[in-house]
């Protein structure tokens, strides 16, 4: 990945402002601002009406991306203070600044403001700009907007609607262009939809180090596409499908699945990693369909790699675990299940219990367990999982809640460390009671023989595997998507992720359940809210102390690593 | 009576003169590099020394020479624009692209002078410290490169070029850069795209104006062909002198081309100014009139982008009187001095001062096809209203002469074409396109109306005949 | 199948790079030399391009479909381009491309590269190649021909034939 590709938080807007006026009112705004790449630079047009309130319509330009003034839809009218013959400013009979209007309009994506500027973004002239460039861009388009899956979220049609004609005149033939391109693993393009924009080049190449998109021919026969007989096929690709402002970029993944305008959007986190990139997902009548990566310039700026995007079918298996089983399960209901637990725990000989934790379980979650932990004298771990990580968005350590855990005290340190000690202990007999939640221990010298072992195994998961398959006692749990909670990512922000889906069938948060075992086995009410949660654990943790749920709002809050040193050895639960 | 004044094509057409460095030498070549690399620090009025290279550069400000290419930019403003404080290279590149239609005067330097435009582009460089610069000659102008390749060669082997030029302590390297085939690299920062090994396309302007964020985005000068040879008249007569050439702000000498209906089609090298459009095409020292019996109908007075005339059109310009004031005078076209400043003020440019003359034999809808075709086939595609307006112009012309025209396409042109310009786009290429269609359909709507409503007569008639034959 | 470059060949086209600071700088010189060489710019041929000048393909095939100069696909023995903008169409350029193509056996509406049979001639129309005071034009090969009458054009073709 390009350097540039590195995530850096926002610089601070510099103090040093710049009055300009736009469409009649004056604004103060900061004279730099930071470019796509973060650096400070002239503040444009386009940046400046945005900090007065008003749009400027745009395709080519992107906030996180290089200019390219290429699409001409910012074009707005503007003028300066006029000069007399000595170059001192001319003032009117009023004494007010005198302002000469350009005889030439400016694209707002590129144009730096200076001070005493006046920005003209509705006059007819500007009106007529924005029509004649939506006419130019339609009359060689499909016009396929039944079967475009753009369709709703469409810039074209956007801005067809607020600035465009009725009619087109044009009366000649289209060009035609290239359809259904299979431009690679996941992404299809048809040409003809394409506004030539470059918005998916220059991300293509300036942000995913990837100079695999060009635009081939000339004219008005331009024509996006990458070399025949090279797929395009790098792990940020589907970013490009977000930032096609017409249908012409579509995921393979999403292709004619369901109208955007069904889609019901939540915030929340993707899971894949670390980084704890911020999501909206796509759901329908409790399927989800599709995540979108949801602006936050701390983590992901506005970026999601294919894999994380990807990376949720496995919510809607048809083998999810549904229905509480096992062996020691007195009644299939929860009050059942929970209160033969909580009686195991209450009455286990201290040293007897382990709980695996998995550190793609919420912060609440993991609190829950530390307080169990915590009554029960258990000793507790997680399961690390790690693979190759980027310079970027991809982190190397595979689970959304390391830090969290640690932070908790849940993990071992090294994570996972315990695990072998508990393998022993099982081994010994002296370990009796194992609580997993959310892991298949199996492969992590946990086998299936020594599980057998056991007086106890209480699981709960998601999906099927050679532990739940071993349990006592099991809980189907919940996936992320199905819950609300919190995650702490690898750089120490802590941020919120809510529910999308219902869980399938009797499987239920594990939130809840954790909540009403806590309860019985320590007989302390617990809030019951996640919010409540957050609040006893920040007053309780102190690598989480001052942070407030609602504080966390949509892009969360930071907990830097380096708190962590200074933090009391104490405050760790020691198993 | 009109004549030529020859400075620039002062040799190259007389018998016996070729090319090579040998012939150059023997008709005073490199003469003015040899001075000016001698001359001395000079001081100034504040008696802060005065460098070679500004005092170069002040000539060329006094002579008031304005950019031969077709935007007739002040080039002594040009140059002083250029960022000298950057610390980074300054880099100059020659326009030998010649490719406005009409145009075919850089290429008479290029083949049978090229010393000329060589030390006229070392001197240039010296005045502007370049060490590094480039002829980018259109690809079509194979036997050119080949040209100018030997007349580099020689020169390097002469001193004129290289390490420590004829002993001054000055480098320069020059290289020659073949474009493949596109008019779109004449626009200067298309050009520097290209040069830099990417699709043409011109540059947002702000913030890459060239003399700041030029090629490889450092400073940098691009002049044309033409100019740089003036640049050399400039620094061998002085610029105070060769201002007196040609009119006030208008100065020097230019070559014109000219082509079309014309007896005596062909490159003339006039005092800017002090010719008339009319005398260009009329007197027997330049066009001579047209072939027997035909009568003007249009003129297109620089390149096909100009705006075109019709004849007999009047047009107002404000002149100096004789007393220095300024007149509005009303002209005729013909009556206008070929000269930056009068065609502007009469609506049209005088561009590449390339002419084209039709006359009354000329389908004013398959010459305006023609142009539009041009223009939609060199549109280089990056930015909205040029991308698809110029193709839909040829389209909608390409119809109009394919008997499919309509009453309405003289107003359905015009609205297209108005959609392009004014800063509409990233390059003047939307002018260029957009001029010629505004110009032409604006002043022969009459025979645009009638050619549609004559399809349209045509096709009812047909129709008619379908019915009648059921 | 990767393409054979003569070591003069790429002797040479390392002396085109070296003339710039950057190396994409030379990419449509190096096409030039390429296309001379083998005739056109086939896949491979571009890839190697792009290898040597450390470019993408994608890079390479922006430029050769943006020129009109370069081609994918080979030409004929002679190449004809005819001038086909204004001057040189009112000087007669489509009565000498007709002309070309009608003698040749070619379509002559078609404005693009048409190629004979045998492969001998490929004629086309370009945009204007600054000849416009001696129209109408035409380039064969690299050179200009200018003025060029109808009996020319027909000497030009028995010339090449005999060629």
């Amino acid at each position: 990945m390009s350097a540039a590709a590195v995530v850096t938080s926002p610089a601070p807007p510099s103090s040093d402002t710049v009055n300009v006026t736009v469409d009649g009112r004056t604004v103060a705004v900061p004279r730099l601002l930071p470019d796509w790449r973060g650096k400070l630079v002239p503040t444009t047009m386009i940046q400046a009406c945005e900090q007065a309130g008003v749009e400027v319509p745009h395709y080519c330009y992107h906030a996180k991306l290089p200019v390219a003034g290429n699409c001409r839809m910012c074009l707005v009218e503007y003028g300066l203070p006029a000069l007399g013959p000595e170059g001192q400013p001319l003032r009117k009979p009023d004494g007010s600044l005198a302002v000469k209007k350009s005889p030439r309009p400016a694209i707002a994506c590129a144009t730096p403001i200076s001070p005493g500027m006046e920005i003209y973004t509705a006059t007819p002239e500007v009106q007529q700009m924005r029509a004649s460039v939506l006419e130019f861009l339609l009359i060689n388009h499909p016009l396929d907007c039944p079967i475009c899956d753009q369709a709703g979220e469409c810039k074209l049609q956007e801005y067809s609607v607020e600035y465009g004609h009725a009619a087109s005149r044009f009366v000649e033939t289209k060009v035609h262009k290239p359809k259904q391109v299979d431009l690679g693993p996941r992404i299809m393009l048809d040409d003809e939809r394409c506004i030539l924009c470059t918005r998916c080049i220059r991300f293509t190449r300036d942000l995913a180090g990837d100079d695999a998109l060009g635009i081939v021919n000339r004219g008005s026969y331009n024509t996006l596409a990458a070399y025949p007989g090279r797929a395009f096929d790098n792990p940020y690709t589907l970013n490009t499908v977000d930032l096609c402002p017409v249908g012409a970029l579509t995921a393979k993944d999403f292709r004619f699945q369901m109208r955007v305008w069904f889609l019901k959007e939540t915030k929340s986190l993707c899971t894949s990693c670390g980084t704890g990139c911020n999501v909206l997902i796509g759901s329908r009548e409790n399927r989800i369909l599709r995540y979108t990566p949801r602006a936050n310039d701390a983590v992901n700026v506005c970026w999601l790699c294919d894999h994380g995007r990807l990376n949720y079918r496995w919510i809607g298996r048809p083998d999810r675990l549904r229905q509480l089983a096992g062996s020691r399960l007195p009644a299939p209901t929860w009050d059942a299940a929970l209160t033969e637990v909580a009686q195991r725990l209450r009455h286990a000989v201290p040293g007897s219990v382990a709980v695996v934790a998995s550190a793609r379980l919420a912060n609440e979650e993991l609190y829950l367990i530390r307080r169990l932990a915590q009554h029960t004298g258990a000793a507790t771990d997680i399961v690390p999982r790690s693979g190759p990580g980027d310079a970027w968005l991809i982190h190397a350590d595979k689970n959304p809640n390391s830090l969290g855990a640690q932070r908790l005290g849940i993990s071992a340190d090294p994570a996972g460390s315990r695990l072998s000690q508990f393998a022993a202990a099982i081994g010994q007999g002296t370990l009796r009671t194992l609580l997993v939640f959310g892991e298949d221990v199996t492969p992590r010298g946990l086998g299936p023989e020594l599980l057998d072992r056991l007086e106890c195994l209480v699981v709960s998961d998601i999906l099927p595997n050679r532990t739940t398959e071993r349990a006592h006692v099991l809980l189907p749990g919940c996936a992320h998507a199905e819950k609300c909670g919190s995650f702490t990512n690898v750089h120490g922000r802590v941020q919120r992720f809510f529910k999308a889906v219902e869980p399938p069938g009797g499987a239920r948060p594990e939130v809840e359940f954790l909540r009403e075992l806590l309860q019985r086995v320590s007989g302390e009410p617990q809030p019951d809210t996640a919010e409540g949660l957050f609040h006893r654990m920040a007053a309780e943790v102190p690598a989480f102390a001052g942070l407030t749920w609602a504080g966390l709002g949509d892009t969360g809050a930071a907990r830097p690593p380096e708190a962590e040193r200074v933090r009391p050895r104490a405050d760790a639960t020691a198993g | 009576m009109p004549s030529e004044y020859r400075l620039i094509l002062k040799h190259l057409d007389q018998p016996g003169y070729t090319p090579d460095l040998d012939c150059y030498l023997r008709h005073d070549g490199y003469h003015v590099l040899r001075q000016a690399l001698a001359l001395a620090p000079r001081p100034g009025p504040d008696g802060k020394p005065i460098s070679p290279q500004e005092q170069l550069r002040h000539e060329v400000t006094l002579s008031g020479l304005r950019g031969r290419g077709g935007a007739g930019f002040s080039c002594g403003l040009k140059w002083s624009l250029v960022d000298r404080k950057s610390g980074k290279p300054i880099y100059l590149v020659c326009n030998a692209d010649e490719s406005e239609p009409g145009t075919f005067k850089d290429r008479q330097v290029i083949y049978k002078d090229p010393h000329q435009l060589l030390e006229g582009l070392i001197l240039s460089s010296y005045a502007n410290d370049v060490h590094l610069a480039y002829i980018y000659i259109r690809g079509e102008f194979v036997e050119g490169a080949r040209i100018l390749e030997r007349a580099l060669a020689e020169a390097r082997a002469q001193g004129f070029l290289g390490r420590n030029i004829l002993g001054s302590g000055y480098d320069l390297e020059v290289y020659v850069h073949r474009g493949a085939g596109a008019y779109i690299c004449g626009e200067e920062t298309g050009l520097l795209e290209s040069l830099e090994g990417k699709r043409p396309y011109p540059r947002v302007k702000p913030p890459y104006f060239p003399a700041v964020l030029g090629l490889y985005l450092c400073p940098t000068i691009v002049n044309n062909v033409e100019t740089l040879c003036a640049v050399k008249h400039v620094m061998a007569l002085g610029g105070a002198e060769y201002a007196k050439l040609g009119t006030p702000n208008n100065t020097g000498t230019r070559l014109v081309s000219l082509s079309g209906h014309i007896q005596r089609p062909g490159y003339y090298e006039i005092e800017v100014g002090k010719v008339t459009l009319g005398e260009l095409i009329f007197d027997p020292a330049f066009g001579n009139g047209l072939r027997p019996s035909r009568r003007l109908k249009a003129i297109i007075p620089g390149g096909v982008s100009a705006k075109i005339f019709k004849a007999g059109e009047k047009v107002k310009v404000k002149r100096p009187g004789p007393d220095g004031r300024e007149l509005e005078q009303t002209l005729d076209v013909l009556e206008l001095p070929y000269d930056f400043t009068s065609l502007t003020a009469a609506g049209s440019m005088s561009g590449s001062g390339a002419i084209i003359v039709l006359d009354d034999t000329t389908d004013m809808v398959s010459a305006l096809a023609n142009i539009s075709e041009f223009f939609a086939h060199e549109s280089c595609g990056q930015c909205t209203p040029c991308r698809e307006g110029s193709l839909w112009l040829a389209k909608a012309l390409r119809r109009l002469t394919q008997g499919a025209g309509r009453a309405q396409d003289a107003e359905y042109l015009a609205r297209i074409a108005d959609s392009i310009p004014g800063g509409r786009t990233i390059c003047a290429f939307g002018e260029a396109c957009s001029w010629p269609v505004q110009s032409t359909v604006a002043k022969f709507k009459d025979e645009f109306v009638a050619r549609g409503k004559d399809h349209e007569a045509r096709r009812t008639a047909a129709a008619q005949a379908g019915e009648t034959a059921k | 199948m990767p393409v054979t470059v003569p070591s003069a060949l790429e002797a040479q086209i390392e002396e085109l790079i070296a003339r710039y600071p950057q190396k994409r700088s030379a990419a449509v010189m190096v096409l030039h030399a390429l296309q001379d060489h083998f005739g056109c710019l086939a896949p491979e041929t571009m890839e190697w391009a792009a290898a040597k000048l450390e470019l993408q393909p994608i890079n390479i095939l922006e430029l050769v479909t943006f020129y009109p100069m370069f081609r994918q696909a080979p030409v004929g023995r002679f190449h004809l381009k005819v001038c086909r903008t204004l001057s040189c169409a009112l000087a007669g350029s489509h009565e000498l491309h007709r002309h070309l193509c009608e003698k040749l056996g070619l379509d002559r509406h078609a404005h693009g590269p048409q190629t004979t049979p045998d492969g001998k001639f490929t004629v086309e129309f370009v945009e204007c190649l600054a000849g416009c005071g001696t129209a109408p034009v035409l380039m064969c090969n690299d050179a200009c021909h200018e003025g060029v009458t109808l009996a020319q054009a027909e000497a030009l073709l028995a010339q090449c034939e005999g060629g």
